[in-house]
């Protein structure tokens, strides 16, 4: 647990941490969107990054994940402007879209293509990309 | 054991702020974990078997058990989705038959425990 609040980053569903991203910003908390669409794993992941005094935005789509990132095409959001999400946590395995498809969106916005996205997945694969 | 390092690391997660933040989970867990024996159930009710269906219902089911680190339960499950690829449909109802077991039976366990945490005047 301390090195989770050191390092600050969750690679895979046995909480183990790893060594590279440093979310801890020295002038502001960093804001986290979390994509789940398990409520228990959504509720593991937000206690948890909050104990690294992380803000944490929890969703339990990849849908809804791009509509609050304001990249769905036709239901542009006004809160966009002021939106800073400094790192996307996502589960793999999800209906409707997956975590790739989700990360392949992201990367193809101009907003958020710098966003560091983290993949889970329980089938204990590690699978994180960082571009 | 019933739980594995899973579980401690929830126990870890918790304190004074969120006191109550493993039992919230277990709640949750189970309310979620019970609709999922259901719909199996039903699916299991029919033949011939959708394995595509109960192993999409089983990953679900393995993936909650697993973050609540109910060990024997996983076990089973994956037993459970061996049994759908290979489209073994007894071996998918006596294995659930073993899953229901053990759900059942940590259940009574968590309850006794957190019973046993509030009687001690809960830390």
């Amino acid at each position: 647990m301390m090195n989770m609040a050191r390092n600050g980053v969750v690679s895979n569903r046995r909480w183990k941490s790893e060594s590279g991203i440093d979310l801890l910003d020295s002038q502001t908390e960093a804001h986290v969107l979390a994509v789940d669409d398990s409520l228990i794993d959504r509720k593991v992941i937000e206690r948890l990054l909050k104990t690294t005094s992380c803000k944490v935005t929890a969703v339990d789509s990849g849908m809804r994940a791009l509509q609050y990132l304001g990249l769905v095409e036709d239901q542009r959001s006004s809160v966009v402007d002021g939106l800073k999400v400094d790192l996307i946590i996502t589960d793999y395995c999800m209906p409707g879209m997956t975590g790739y498809e989700l990360l392949k969106k992201i990367k193809e916005s101009s907003t958020f293509k710098e966003t560091p996205v983290v993949i889970m997945s329980s089938e204990n694969v590690l699978a994180r990309i960082d571009r | 054991g019933y739980l594995d390092e899973q579980f401690i690391q929830l126990e870890e997660l918790q304190d004074d702020a969120n006191p109550d933040f493993v039992e919230e989970i277990v709640t949750s867990y189970y309310t979620d974990s019970v609709r999922l024996i259901q719909n199996i159930d039903q699916a299991l009710a029919k033949y011939p078997f959708d394995f595509e269906k109960l192993d999409n219902y089983m990953h679900q089911f393995k993936g909650s058990s697993s973050s609540i680190g109910a060990k024997k339960v996983v076990l089973e499950c994956s037993q459970f989705r061996k049994y759908c690829a290979a489209g073994i449909a007894e071996g998918c109802v006596k294995t659930f038959q073993m899953i229901k077991q053990e759900h059942a039976m940590l259940r009574k366990k968590l309850e006794t425990y957190f019973q046993m945490l509030s009687s001690a005047g809960g830390t």
